[in-house]
Parts: structure tokens; sequence; C-alpha cells
């Protein structure tokens, strides 16, 4: 490593923007020169020094051995620490809290067992392209790898799902360490990255103060593309008859949205995002199809399979979104545009690459294309207008029967904000929660989308409510299994007093197992009958929360108004009708455009 | 009361409040936008619109890359490519690599790890044996790793070897002895049972070598596995210059993906 910055040096650099772009009032900006330069005393003065100097504000974790001196020395620091009660609870907190900030969250866990728990959530982040930090307690240096009490190879464990992962060897460089891992998770393409922290590491002493966080020169990709790419792109772009927009979570995390949302609306170039890509577009606007894939609307299944010219930015092309890939959007030239150049051409071969920063790619876009030959695909329109009205997001509901799901979500979609941060567990109730709520904001839609991770949505609600202006609203939709999974952080959503609602959606089955089961095993529910649920709304209380039941539609009203208004943790159990499926649904491997509408369509 | 009795009892409720007319159907509550009243026509379950096979569906597939293709269009060609990675020398970073190889399946034959004119600098060799975009994807992959400074892959005329140790039977020394000296090798060890020899060449040398040794009866062997160099004035990896140390080479100087 090299010789720490001098005050001087580091004095020197920008102190309104720090290395990962974000603006600082002059005080936070004076609070982290200070952590910057301060001399540390120990590694674990150091580790939370360079938090400081990082503007980290919370972190989120559990306690233990390992990681005691860290927590020590947090003590006397101005990072929060918020104890959860089991470290997935942390490390879901932590991203959901990054996600809503748009800065790495950092969680923290001792060796072992808890850094084995975050295992989970590491994974789920960098699925996501999430920037967060994780920091693990490690056993002394001398022995680790004599599998002592509590050590686990937590390096080797998360370095297939980290962006990158440190191990601390030093008193003197731990500080400097951390703060490279934090700034790199927020480097280009965001991801999490973890530092493990020996005992005796954190416990040595050390008079090197840690300096401003700052990746590592080569992990800086340049924001603009190539003038080459642009043009080669902006041409095809303006041959196009039947262009589509598709906006995925790369949008959102390169804070793209505003050059997103003038660019389609400037060419009239309809909109579909990828799930992740929720609230990228707003959903009321009329050039915006919502979400395609397994699980989208049918109007974006058919504009991505019929469009002639994909104009893609910041996805991955997940098989959830592409379906097979023969016959995803068979008949586009596909213009990717990412900031990880690994990402072009990995699943669907990109006619047009053009590697930059999203934000900065779309007003390089803009400006190349020529007004006279701009697109204004009218009929292009039309059509997917058309679509949208053969293809209804509607349902049937009848007064006699159980509540239908979609009538939960809508309702607290009615009588809540706009801004409102929606979080979810993963399941049958994700979806709804995605399809039957009108997103128009960035970071409202904060869920599992890679991973996939049930248990997700109490924590992230945690991680959210944290992050966010106290004026906006957190709800959580979830589904009775996911809820149970990681139930116990509503004692810490009680401690704390977040002002959060849970939904969940009660079918008394892992619903989204069963609907497959239903379609694919001819209805053998083996181990999707969750008959056992507890009564959420007492359990709730139990908690210290406040529980609410909805049984039938003349419920809804009451139980929507009292959780929303009830200042802390609130708990709706909606017993819905068990037997509701998920549609659209496109198969899995399936043509986008073959989604099916009800069961005997699959 | 069982959870089912309980939701019958619910049900039940909800039925008597609607046939004595005290509740408004919840589709014409203002709270839901999209809900319709059930009837005959429309199905309950699922969603209305045109069925599966009354849509337009274009003609056009892709291949296994997402390459829009010609209906009968074949396998993808596979073919051999030897990839130079500079990297970083710190702890892990084999592993990291392998790691990345191992979880994507990539085809590896051989790969090879020593240090460089650089300091701190290592140079991993990987030959493998992939479709063009596998081969595209592996370089980028193997870029995207943290200590990997860069990444290139070797022209068909660059300069590879290998090293192998043959430990042959020992009856016919004069002869083992005659077939060292025409691949240009070394005997390491020779004994009354055993005799031991080196070869370094290119892989078609070494595969030739090892097949004159057979007739002796090969005991055991190693192979290094491939390492190899650009020729002439060329770079390894972009960006690469002959003879650095550590302090002078500005990290500027190196791209970290293949142009
Ligand atoms: C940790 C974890 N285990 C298992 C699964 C597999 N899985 C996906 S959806 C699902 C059902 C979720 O059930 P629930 O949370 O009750 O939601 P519902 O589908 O009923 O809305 C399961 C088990 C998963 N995604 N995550």
């Amino acid at each position: 490593m090299s010789e720490p910055a001098t005050p001087e040096a580091s004095a020197d650099a920008d102190a309104d923007t720090d290395a990962t772009g974000r603006t600082d009032t002059d005080e936070q900006a004076a609070q982290r020169h200070e952590a910057a330069t301060r001399v540390p005393g120990t590694g674990a003065d150091a580790v939370v020094a360079s938090l400081e100097a990082a503007g980290v504000e919370t972190a989120f974790g559990v306690q233990g051995g390992a990681i005691m001196p860290v927590y020590d020395a947090l003590s006397a620091s101005t990072v929060d620490h918020i104890t959860m009660a089991h470290e997935q609870g942390a490390v879901h907190a932590a991203d959901a809290y990054g996600i809503v900030r748009g800065d790495p969250g950092v969680c923290m866990a001792t060796s072992g067992p808890g850094a084995t728990n975050l295992v989970t959530g590491i994974a789920d982040a960098s699925m996501d392209s999430d920037a967060m930090l994780a920091l693990t307690g490690q056993v002394p240096s001398t022995m680790v790898g004599s599998d002592a009490f509590q050590e686990t190879d937590t390096v080797g464990v998360t370095a297939p799902i980290t962006k990158h992962n440190y191990f601390a060897s030093d008193s003197d460089d731990v500080g400097r360490t951390v703060g490279e891992a934090f700034a790199l998770a927020n480097t280009g393409r965001p991801g999490p990255t973890l530092v493990d922290l020996p005992k005796d590491v954190t416990f040595g002493e050390t008079d090197r103060p840690v300096g401003e966080p700052t990746p590592p020169k080569r992990s800086v990709p340049d924001p603009e593309a190539d003038e080459e790419q642009v043009e080669a792109a902006a041409r095809a772009i303006e041959q196009a008859e039947r262009p589509l927009c598709l906006f995925g979570g790369g949008v959102i995390k390169g804070d793209a949205t505003e050059e997103a949302r003038a660019f389609a609306r400037e060419f009239g170039i309809p909109v579909v995002t990828t799930m992740p890509g929720i609230g990228s577009f707003p959903e009321d606007d009329d050039l915006c199809l919502s979400w395609a894939g397994m699980h989208g609307t049918g109007y974006a299944n058919m504009a991505i399979t019929h469009t002639d010219c994909l104009i893609a930015v910041g996805t991955r092309f997940d098989d959830r979104l592409t379906g097979g890939v023969d016959t995803f959007a068979p008949e586009a030239e596909v213009v990717h545009v990412d900031i990880d150049p690994a990402e072009i051409s990995k699943n669907v071969h990109a006619d047009y690459p053009v590697v930059g920063d999203a934000a900065t790619v779309i007003d390089q876009l803009d400006a190349a294309i020529g007004y006279a030959e701009a697109p204004d695909p009218e009929e292009w329109r039309a059509q997917c207008a058309e679509w949208r009205e053969e293809y209804p997001m509607d349902y049937a509901i009848d007064a006699d029967e159980p509540v239908r799901p979609e009538f939960v979500v809508e309702a607290f979609d009615a009588a809540s904000d706009d801004d409102a941060y929606v979080t979810t567990g993963v399941g049958q109730h994700q979806m709804w929660a995605a399809q039957y709520w009108t997103y128009r904001h960035p970071r409202t839609f904060v869920s599992s989308h890679g991973l996939g991770t049930m248990g997700y949505g109490l924590p992230a609600a945690i991680g959210a409510r944290i992050a966010a202006d106290d004026d906006r609203q957190v709800i959580s939709f979830e589904g009775d299994g996911s809820f149970l999974m990681t139930i116990q952080e509503l004692s810490v959503a009680v401690r704390e007093n977040l002002d959060i609602t849970v939904v969940v959606l009660n079918n008394e089955y892992i619903g989204m197992v069963r609907q497959w089961q239903d379609a694919f095993f001819e209805g053998n529910h083996m181990a999707s009958d969750y008959d056992w649920m507890p009564e959420f709304d007492t359990l709730a209380e139990a908690f210290g929360a406040k529980g609410f039941r909805i049984d039938d539609y003349d419920d809804v009203e009451d139980a929507v108004e009292g959780a929303l208004a009830y200042d802390g943790p609130s708990v709706v159990d909606a017993h819905i009708d068990p037997e509701a499926n998920v549609y659209p649904m496109v198969a899995s491997g399936a043509a986008n455009g073959l989604f099916a509408l009800s069961e005997d369509q699959l | 009361m069982s959870r089912e009795a309980e939701r019958n009892e619910a049900a039940e409720e909800t039925q008597d409040a609607t046939t004595d007319g005290g509740t408004t159907h919840p589709a014409e509550s203002p709270l839901t936008e999209r809900a319709r009243p059930a009837d005959e026509e429309k199905p309950t379950t699922g969603l209305s619109g045109p069925r599966p096979e009354e849509r337009p569906h274009p003609t056009g597939r892709r291949d296994e890359h997402g390459v829009r293709k010609e209906p009968d269009h074949g396998p993808e060609p596979t073919r051999r490519a030897t990839v130079s990675a500079l990297v970083e020398d710190e702890p892990g970073v084999l592993a990291r690599a392998a790691g990345l190889f191992r979880r994507r399946q990539f085809n590896i034959e051989s790969l090879t790890v020593g240090p460089t004119t650089v300091e701190g600098h290592s140079r991993i060799t990987l030959v493998v044996e992939e479709t063009e975009a596998g081969i595209d994807q592996a370089k980028k992959q193997l870029a995207k790793l943290t200590p990997v400074i860069a990444v290139g892959e070797l022209s068909d005329d660059a300069v590879a070897a290998e090293l192998v140790l043959l430990k042959v039977r020992g009856q016919e020394p004069d002869k083992v002895h005659a077939i060292t000296s025409m691949y240009d090798g070394q005997t390491l060890d020779a004994g009354p049972r055993t005799i031991t020899v080196q070869i370094t060449g290119d892989e078609n040398q070494i595969d030739d070598a090892i097949d004159a040794f057979h007739q002796f009866g090969i005991i055991e062997m190693a192979r290094t596995g491939q390492t190899a160099l650009e020729r002439g004035d060329s770079p390894t990896t972009p960006g690469e210059e002959p003879g650095h140390s550590a302090d002078d080479t500005e990290d500027d100087e190196f791209t970290n993906y293949d142009d």
C-alpha cells in the first residue's frame, strides 16, 4: 500500500464530492476529513475512522467475539449501529439502506457463523449489483487455518459472491483497506465488497491515518462511451420502425432516470423495464408498458417480442426477463448500454455495444441522433397501446369469495403516497406487489431480484426506513412463508419504533411453489401447504407491534387506514384467496410472447 | 377453531353481509382501479386477452449466444485460445481466476502462473477451448477481477512452451538418452531401474516426445501446462512494456480489458 495521504494532500482533494460522487454539506465534509486525518490508535479505530471518512451514518450488525474490538471502537463514533436479530437481517437491511440512499450500506458480523449468516445477503446484493460493504470478524491471524473456534474461511466462501474481498493482515493498512473496499463497492458497476478482520489486526496498534476512501485506480471505468460505438448505435435507432427502450436496474443504480426519461419522451419511444428497473420510468406515463419477463405484463412482453430495435440500458438480460434466448426479441437489433463490458453479449448478443455510464451514454446518444432522422414511431406506439387494451392487468372479484391479493395491493397503493417505498419477500406476493402497485420513482421498489431471497422484505423495510426521509412511507409486502423466515427482525422494528407497515398476503401456502406444482406437478402440494401459520396479527402484538387482520373485503379499508396511520411497526395479516395465482406467466425457457393468461394456457 | 373452519365462517359472514345489502361490491370501491366484478364471460382466475395461439409471433430466432440466426444454423465451432493475464501478485489471485473458470464451466486445458519482470506482478497463462463468444467472455470476466491488471489473447505465432518431466524404465539407458537428445532434453536422474528426463518445447513437441518415450514404459509424468509470450515488440497484454519495475509503472498505462 502506498503512503497515507498527508493532511495537505487530502485537503487539496475536492471536499464536496467523495470518491463515489456523492455531495455533502460542508459540515459533513469537514467531519469526514477530520476522520480521514485523525491518528487512530488501534486497527479497530482505523476501521471506524475509515467508515466515518466514507460518510457512513449507519451500520447494521450483530456482536460477537472476533468483531468485538471494532464494536468497541464504534461506541465512540458518529456511526450509528443498529443491532439486528440475525445477521441475515443485518445484511438485507444494509442492502436496502444502500438501495434507498444510493450509497453502500454497511453490515457487520463476527467470524464463523456470523459471517456465514451474511452469505445469503451478500449473494443477493451481488446478483442485484447493490453497493454494500460487509465487515467480518476473524480469529487472530496466528490461529487462521487451525480450525479455531468460530473460524470460517470467509474470504474463500465469499470470493465468488463479492465484487472483491480483502483479508486484512496489518493494523497499519486495515483502515485504508476498509476505505478502498467501500469506494470500490460503489465504483462502476456497484456490488458488495467484504473485509475480513482478524482480531489481532483490529487489536493491534497503529498511528497511521486512514485517508480518503479511494477505489483501486484500475477499477474506475471511463463514464464516456467510445464515439464510434455511440454513432453506430444512433444510426441504428434512427432506422428503427419499432424501437423499444428496455431500462434495467442499471438505470437506477447509475442515477440515470432523468436522462432515460428525457430520451424516451424526446423520441416518443415506448418503454419497458426489467423488474429491477421498476421505477426508472413512471408507470403512469402513457409511454410506459411496465415490466417484461416471466410475470411481466402481456403488453410489455408483446412489445419486446415485436420490437425491431431494443435499446437496452443497464440490464444483464437475466433469464427471468428473456425466457428462452432463442425467442427473445428475435427481430431486434440490440443496442446494449452498460458500464460493465463483461455484460455485453454475455446472454444476448449486442449488435451495438456501448460501454459507459448510463447517464453519460444516454446523453451522448441523444446528442448523436440527428433531429431530421429522429424516430417518431407513431404506428408502433398505437400498436403498443392496442396491446395494452388487449391484455389488461385486471382481475375478477366476487364479494362472496376470499379477498383477492391484487385488491389488497391496490388498496394500499391508493391509500399511500406516490413516493412510498415498497419492499417485498419472494413469491407470488412479490409479483403482485410489482404488478398492481404503480411505481413512479426510482429506488421505491426494493426487492430481491436475481437471487430471489425469501425473508428479504422485513429487514429490507427496516433498512429502507432508516435510510429514507421521515415523511416517506415504507410498506413491505410479505408472503406468509417469506415473513416467517426473518420475522425476528420485528423486534428491531419495535425497539427502534420504526414506522413501517408489513402486509402479509397470507395464503397459508408457499404460494409460488404451489402455483408451479399446480402447473407442472399435477397439483401435488408436497411441502408447500403451510396451514400451520401463526396468527400474524397476534404475533405482531406479542413483539410489541400493532396487528391488523383482513378476512374479507369489509376489513380492507379499516386495516389499510389503521396500519398506515399507526406510527410504528404494524402488521396486516391479510387472509387472501389461497388459490390465487400470478398471471401473466411465461413458462421458464419459453418465448415471452407465449405468456399464459391462465393455468390452462401453460 | 381450525383455520379451515374459521375461513368458512368468515366467508359465510361475508355472504350474509352482501345478501342483506350492507356491502357495496368491492369492485366499485374507490380504492381499486382495475378490478372488475366477476361475471360469466370473463375468466375468474387468470386474465383476459387473446390466447397464445391467437397472437402474432415473429419467425426470427437467436442461437445460444443470443445472436440472430438463419433457421438452419449449425452448432458453434470452438477454437483454442491462449490468454495471458497480468495480475497483482496477491494471495488468492490464482484461486480467484480458477474459481471463476470453474463456476462458468469454461473448458480450461492448462493454467500456469509465475512472476514477471515487475516485482509484485505475476502472469497467468490460460489455454481454453471455447466458442468465439466463450473466449470473449473468458477474457472479459478475467479482466473484471480486481487484482487483474491487463488481459490479452496471444496471436497464433506467439512463443509458447511447456515443460514435462518423464520417469521411464531404465533397462535401455542408451536408447533413452538418444531420444532425450533428439528432443534437446536433459537427463535429471538415472538409476538402475528408472531414468527421469526433462523436455521443454511447444505443445506438439511435448506430445511427440511423450509418444516416443512410451516404448520404454512411462512410470510417472508431470506436465506444467503452457506458458507463452507474444513475439517481437508486441506486448503480451495491452499496455505491457518490457523491463519495468514496479516503481516506474504507472497504473494508467494499463487498460483493464482487452480492446
Ligand atoms: C430462502 C428461499 N428458500 C426457498 C425459496 C423458493 N421459493 C421461491 S418462492 C417460494 C414461495 C414463497 O412463499 P410465500 O413467502 O408464502 O409467498 P407466496 O408465494 O405465497 O406469496 C419459495 C419457497 C426461495 N426463493 N428462497
